[in-house]
């Protein structure tokens, strides 16, 4: 991490509404808290950007953007930073993009403290070294008290699809098998724990991690990849339905097959919730031809954000409904999309 | 998990089908003439569904779904007192969050917090009472809703608050017992029930003798059930084979759980803090003696009804259910969910127009969430 050598120029402890007036307060909290650690190569308000992989005939832009409200912003595994630079990876490398270039903008409330903006800074350099992009370009605001809740933050993201790549729903045909990257429900039922409101203690850590690695990795493996989602909000069952939709195909999950901790397990039992509907933040879904799915499952678990890579479902003909499971006991059931809010602000 | 998992057993649950198909055919239930068990616990029908314990049984069993999910017995009228409340100056109203999207006749909770209203979800009364220790300087209600499962930890708050002496903490009460609403159906000349599954969270409050007079007066066998489903599956066997013996007696599935006399400080908690109401409305059933509960004089104070002058303290306005919503006759088993009009059209999780289909407990969102309407046809029960 990259942290100023000379003495701070940040008089208190805490953001006030001068940080946000355009004046050198506000120059200080951006150069102090922000651009030295991101250190983007322009000095203009804006990234001029270049990649080889950009030359290449036939590639493709990809461009996202989502912002972040999670509360509370440090959770066990994470934090808002870690999310919005993983969640964006995300969203362009389910798409087959290479993730190259973030933008970060930051809603701030008055009185949130800068040592917490230094660790959601350092936590989004760290992720975004690791996941291979660089924070090119920024922004923020700083709001009266009551207007957000400590910080929202968004980012964007640009990527290359690389030539002769094309992922999408679309493309899932009957047969091909679905496949997850590692345990579900461990974001959701982290932020449930951290709120305290429960009074529930588990040994649980947010699964946020960027799965760009992974996606590069099964995209070199498998030839003809279908499609992929990460399965945030809505968990896994809002993932699949979606997918079924958009292929005209329906899914049907095997319920033995789904990796969830008993952790997990037991607190959707408490609570009355269910673990296909818990969000995750680095939880990849894949569909690929039944030929490839060694391949995919071999790719995927020689990495370690998909080391418990399993296969948990299978593309049919179109029947009723888009997604059903096989229950364990032996039943079936519809899973269908989550109707209204399981959780507020969970990302 | 443990003592979870061993009731969801697969093999054991090809046993108890098997066994409960012998016994179906040995008292000649057919899917024409079926055997017609209520379970009456909401909790009991979202299992049934989970599990698809109900494509799973002998096709001559059919659960009819009792009235035992409080959300959906709550009248729209109790919903708008809710809003009324709500609405007034200095209020927080606090909630469990199943109750936030029950429509009411002018708005629902949810809409009612969109509006501008202080309505907060909590896990527990006890989460209300801290929300009113913390800000002295307004009127905290607590939406107490639910059978004598939830109604002795609202008790127990009550006692809390009075032993604190906290003076801006107030229930709305709306706790209701299981009994009389069974008793109004039996008595019901209609109803054509053979059994009953007995909801066993109840029973751990208040035990299995105040079923006794389903067995006695009415001859109709009351097994008290767990919810894993094994559980269901062996309190239905049990039911049959009471009706093959001839006998007509309360059982009890859940004793892993269930004392014979239920809990005695959870009893002796809500002797001290409620007395019967002398009746209650129910949606779909009406007013029922005695079938809820309000909070006795000696904690007045901390009566909502009283405090805000609303509800049964002044006299009710009757609100008349949607046009075309059959939520009574679907709480009453008169009719499945999918035969009202609305099923899937004018109703649905997304924009409900009846309470049955708002929580998850209630009778349609069970059908509709776990496909009893929509994958009936062609799913095919396990080998």
């Amino acid at each position: 991490m990259n942290m100023p050598s000379k003495p701070s120029r940040l008089r208190g402890d805490r953001v006030t509404l001068a940080h946000g007036g355009g004046g050198r307060a506000m120059r200080d909290l951006i150069e102090e808290v922000f651009t030295g650690v991101f250190r983007p190569e322009s000095g203009e308000d804006q990234a001029r950007l270049t990649s080889a992989a950009l030359q290449v005939p036939g590639a493709r832009l990809a461009f996202t953007t989502d912002s972040y409200v999670v509360t509370p912003v440090e959770f066990p595994g994470g934090d808002i930073g870690k999310l919005a630079v993983c969640g964006t990876v995300n969203d362009l490398a389910v798409g087959g993009a290479q993730p190259l270039w973030l933008s970060a903008s930051f809603i701030i409330e008055e009185g949130c403290e800068i040592a917490l903006l230094r660790r959601i800074v350092a936590s989004m350099a760290r992720e975004a070294e690791a996941a291979g992009v660089k924070i090119v370009t920024g922004d923020t605001k700083v709001v009266e008290k009551g207007s957000c809740d400590t910080v929202f933050v968004t980012t964007s993201g640009v990527g290359v699809i690389p030539p002769g790549r094309d992922l999408g729903a679309v493309h899932i045909r009957p047969g091909d098998v679905a496949i997850v990257n590692g345990v579900l429900g461990d974001h959701g039922a982290t932020i449930l724990a951290a709120r305290g409101d429960l009074a529930l203690s588990a040994p649980l850590q947010s699964d946020c991690q960027a799965l760009g690695h992974l996606m590069a990795a099964v995209a070199e493996a498998c030839p003809n990849l279908r499609a992929a989602r990460d399965a945030t909000r809505g968990g896994l069952a809002s993932a699949l339905n979606e997918m079924a939709e958009a292929a005209g195909v329906s899914v049907e999950l095997d319920e033995a097959s789904l990796p969830l901790r008993p952790e997990v397990k037991g607190m959707c039992e408490i609570l009355g919730l269910d673990p296909l509907y818990l969000a995750n933040e680095g939880a990849l879904v894949l569909f690929v031809p039944e030929a490839e799915a060694e391949a995919a499952l071999a790719a995927m678990r020689a990495l370690p954000a998909g080391r418990e890579a399993v296969i948990v479902g299978r593309a049919t003909e179109r029947g009723s409904v888009p997604v059903r499971m096989i229950s364990a006991f032996g039943g079936t059931r519809i899973v269908d999309m989550l109707v209204g809010e399981q959780l507020p602000r969970i990302c | 998990m443990r003592y979870v998992e061993e009731f969801r057993d697969p093999k054991a649950a090809k046993g108890v089908l098997a066994a409960i198909a012998r016994v179906a055919c040995e008292i000649g239930a057919t899917r024409e003439e079926p055997v017609r068990i209520m379970e009456i616990c909401g909790g009991h029908t979202h299992a049934i569904f989970r599990y698809g314990l109900d494509k799973l049984v002998h096709e001559g069993i059919e659960f009819i779904h009792g009235p035992g999910c409080p959300v959906c017995v709550l009248p729209m009228s109790r919903v708008d007192e809710c809003v009324e409340i709500a609405e007034r100056p200095g209020v927080i109203f606090t909630t469990f969050g199943d109750a936030m999207r029950v429509p009411g006749s002018r708005k629902s909770l949810m809409q009612a917090k969109a509006d501008g209203c202080d309505i907060r979800m909590v896990y527990s009364p006890l989460d209300a009472l801290e929300l009113a220790r913390r800000n002295p300087d307004r009127e905290v209600v607590f939406f107490g809703l639910g059978f004598e499962t939830t109604t002795p930890s609202t008790a127990l708050t009550i006692q809390q608050a009075a032993r604190e002496r906290i003076g801006n903490f107030t229930v709305f009460c709306n706790h209701i017992t299981v009994p009389p609403p069974i008793k109004a159906l039996l008595d019901d000349p209609h109803m054509l029930l053979d059994g009953f599954v007995g909801p066993g969270h109840v029973s751990m409050v208040i035990g299995i003798h105040p079923y006794d007079f389903i067995a006695r007066d009415y001859g109709k066998p009351i097994v008290v059930a767990g919810f894993e489903p094994l559980d269901l599956l062996q309190s239905v066997l049990m039911v049959l084979e009471q009706i093959r013996d001839g006998r007509a007696e309360v059982e009890n599935q859940y004793a892993r759980v269930v004392p014979e006399h239920g809990n005695p400080v959870s009893l002796a908690a809500i002797a001290d803090v409620y007395e019967e109401r002398p009746s209650f409305e129910w949606r779909g059933l009406g007013e029922i003696d005695a079938s809820g509960l309000r909070i006795r004089d000696a904690y007045r104070a901390y009566d909502a009804e009283e405090t805000f002058g609303i509800g049964y303290a002044v006299g009710r306005a009757k609100v008349e259910e949607p046009e075309g919503c059959a939520c009574g006759a679907v709480m009453t088993g008169r009719i499945k969910p999918t035969a009202c009009p609305q099923f899937g059209r004018g109703c649905t999780p997304d924009m409900p127009l009846g309470a049955l289909m708002v929580s998850s407990e209630g009778a349609c969102a069970a059908y509709w969430t776990y496909g009893g309407a929509r994958v009936a046809s062609e799913t095919e029960p396990a080998e």
